[in-house]
């Protein structure tokens, strides 16, 4: 059984005298126990509002969510908010993108560790710190019990985000969601933290959302890869599957605007031509279509539905290299 | 923290220094100098001569300063010329001092106490009734004149109503013993609990009148402040972790929200002796408002020195006070 299901969620956010807009747009996808799965997309494409949806966290006015969110069964979204905030940083654990925000600036970094503790596991002040000083250690905090009386300000990002990822795993969650926690921080010490992340969810066995534009980071962890454009997932495959043959001219162009060493030297990256900000809506067709190299004259004419090809769900009209698989899958 | 307070203390010295410098240059710049002040329509090529003599202005400036600085520090100011005729200046502010600290104290006790909480039930309720009804309430504290207001409140508690005394400190002839010259207190130490309650009912009205501008200011800066908290990242990192609502809004949105609310109590003892000059009027209290507004009709010199030269000095204390408590509740200027 699926540890989370998501189906069809769509988060819909709602202004005054404005055009309702749909951030997300009836997104379907499943964790197992375990599991990492890579949630991937440009800045836009709807994928950080997913998992504020899932944690819960969106704002209440002038947003609707719709669809179930089912942990464990349960559906996240039916909860009420006491019993959504029991669950938080103990079943579900969160890590954001940026680790100087993140934090609170007058609270030294042991509390912001401990309180989770303290909550969930009704621990005394005094074994929460103990608690807290053996995580901080475990996620790579040197001289933890020391670090602990210190503030945010006297850590550098990289161990803030460390800090982060020690109170989102402070209780052994079993769902981890990781959004774009390396995006802030230098490039020699994301490849750290990512293999920290790695290495503790599959230590605790905790399943892991990765949420990220950065196909490469997905690459190294993921064991699925959802690619989201415009509020919706346009393909899923496996990592190696997504790798080795990206189906999707969207993931086929992020694929070839990631940079690579064993290119020939003088070879130019390829950019995705145009901005989300082109993006026509689903109802009118296939909302990447303005920017799509494959485009022909489907695509601007009816939306695509998705469809299975094996293991993998490619939404799309004119696909890369094979033509489209017929089958459609009604569900997502 | 030590240093910084030391470093503060080093900035209050020299504001004092500075302010010693503009009352001095201020007393010389008046039309026709102190002598003509002093001695106004009686004046006298040969009076003022003497005077000037008398009063050593015959002497090189730097020299006078200095006189002027080293009788202050003995805490001499010259007599009362106009307030309180023949007592020393430094008597008249102290006497008058209390009543106006009382005041202010109880006035701004009031305005944080109802700001503070209504700024931040409004934030939590934005665009809601009572967020709708505070901000009107809070605009029409700031654009009320302080006098009309005082006015106001006289007229309705203390003459129509007759709920409240409608002037002085206290009612007259009664048995109060005086120790340290604020009323309330005395009353207290003294366990003299009737002539306290008297003291304080005298106080209500003009307090109340006085904490409406530093109302306002402290509700609306702790209104835009709670809701830029509750918009901060950190704020939603804590809803992650589950925390209870009470522990998210005490431990991570009231402490951050409080940086700018502190400062903006300082800046408003300013607010408070100016409107001391208008309250006490209205109220008749015997107070530094009261004292600053005679001493200027009257052109009570030595008096107006050592009020400004205190008031000042209160102010630049008061906001060092703030600063300690800004650094605090925040780490980031403590370990600068």
């Amino acid at each position: 059984m699926a540890l989370l299901e998501v189906r069809d969620l769509s988060v819909v956010f709602q202004r005054k005298g404005e055009e309702p807009f749909a951030a997300v747009d009836g997104i379907s996808f499943d964790v197992s126990p375990g599991q990492m799965v890579g949630l991937v997309g440009e800045s836009g494409c709807g994928k950080s509002v997913t998992s504020l949806a899932i944690m819960g966290l969106l704002p209440q006015r002038g947003v609707r969510v719709e669809g179930t969110v089912e942990f464990e069964g349960k559906d996240l979204l039916r909860l009420s908010d006491r019993e959504l905030a029991d669950r938080r940083g103990r079943d579900l654990g969160m890590v954001f993108q940026d680790p100087l925000s993140s934090v609170n600036p007058v609270i030294p970094i042991g509390v912001q560790v401990s309180e989770v503790l303290e909550r969930h596991e009704g621990l005394r002040r005094r074994e929460a710190a103990l608690r807290s000083a053996e995580l901080l250690d475990r996620v790579g905090i040197p001289d933890p019990s020391r670090r602990l009386k210190e503030y945010p300000h006297q850590l550098s990002g990289g161990m803030r985000q460390r800090a982060l990822i020690a109170m989102a795993l402070a209780c052994k969650p079993r769902l981890l969601i990781a959004d774009e926690p390396t995006t802030a921080l230098d490039v020699t010490i994301q490849a750290q933290i990512l293999s920290l992340l790695s290495e503790l969810v599959r230590d605790t066995g905790t399943a892991l959302i990765m949420i990220t534009h950065d196909l490469g980071v997905v690459a190294g962890m993921c064991d699925e890869v959802n690619v989201l454009y415009g509020g919706r997932i346009v393909e899923r495959a496996g990592r190696h599957e997504l790798f080795a043959e990206p189906r999707h001219p969207y993931t086929a162009g992020l694929l070839a605007s990631i940079p690579r060493l064993d290119a020939p030297r003088g070879d130019r990256l390829t950019p995705i031509r145009g901005s989300v900000a082109d993006n026509i809506p689903w109802a009118g067709g296939c909302a990447f279509a303005p920017r799509c190299p494959n485009a022909v004259d489907a695509c601007v004419e009816r939306s695509p539905e998705m469809t299975r090809d094996g293991e993998r769900l490619l939404r799309c009209h004119n696909p890369v290299g094979r033509p489209a698989p017929s089958e459609e899958v009604p569900v997502q | 923290m030590l240093r910084y307070t030391v470093r503060r203390l080093g900035q209050l010295m020299l504001v004092v220094l500075a302010l010693s410098v503009l009352l001095f240059a201020w007393l010389r710049a008046l039309p026709g100098g102190p002598v003509s002040a002093l001695l106004g329509d009686r004046a006298t090529p040969e009076s003022e001569a003497a005077l000037r003599a008398d009063l050593g202005l015959d002497q090189p400036i730097f020299l006078q300063y200095w006189r002027f600085v080293a009788r202050a520090l003995t805490g001499d100011f010259g007599t009362s010329t106009g307030v309180q005729r023949g007592t020393p200046a430094l008597d008249v502010f102290l006497q008058r001092f209390p009543a106006t600290l009382e005041l202010a104290v109880l006035a701004i006790l009031i305005a944080i106490a109802v700001g503070i909480p209504l700024g931040y039930l409004a934030a939590r309720r934005r665009g809601r009734l009572l967020d709708n009804l505070s901000i009107t309430w809070s605009l029409v504290g700031i654009a009320v004149p302080v006098f009309f207001l005082a006015f106001l409140l006289k007229w309705i508690f203390a003459v129509q109503l007759g709920w409240l005394p409608a002037s002085g400190r206290q009612t007259g002839g009664i048995d109060a013993t005086r120790v340290t010259g604020f009323y309330v207190l005395d009353g207290l130490l003294t366990q003299e609990w009737d002539a306290a309650l008297d003291a304080f009912v005298h106080l209500l009205l003009p307090a109340i009148a006085l904490s409406t501008i530093p109302f306002a200011v402290i509700f609306r800066i702790t209104r835009a402040a709670v809701l830029d908290v509750l918009d901060e990242d950190y704020v939603r990192t804590a809803r992650s972790k589950g925390l209870a609502g009470a522990v998210i809004r005490r431990r991570h949105v009231l402490r951050n929200a409080m940086l700018p609310v502190v400062t903006t109590i300082g800046l408003q003892t300013g607010a408070l002796l100016s409107g001391a000059v208008l309250t006490e009027r209205v109220f008749n209290i015997p107070g530094l408002g009261q004292a600053l507004a005679l001493g200027f009709e009257r052109k009570d010199f030595p008096v107006l020195q050592v009020v400004i030269l205190a008031s000042a000095m209160t102010y630049v204390l008061v906001n060092l006070l703030v600063d300690l408590s800004y650094a605090a509740i925040d780490p980031r200027i403590r370990t600068r």
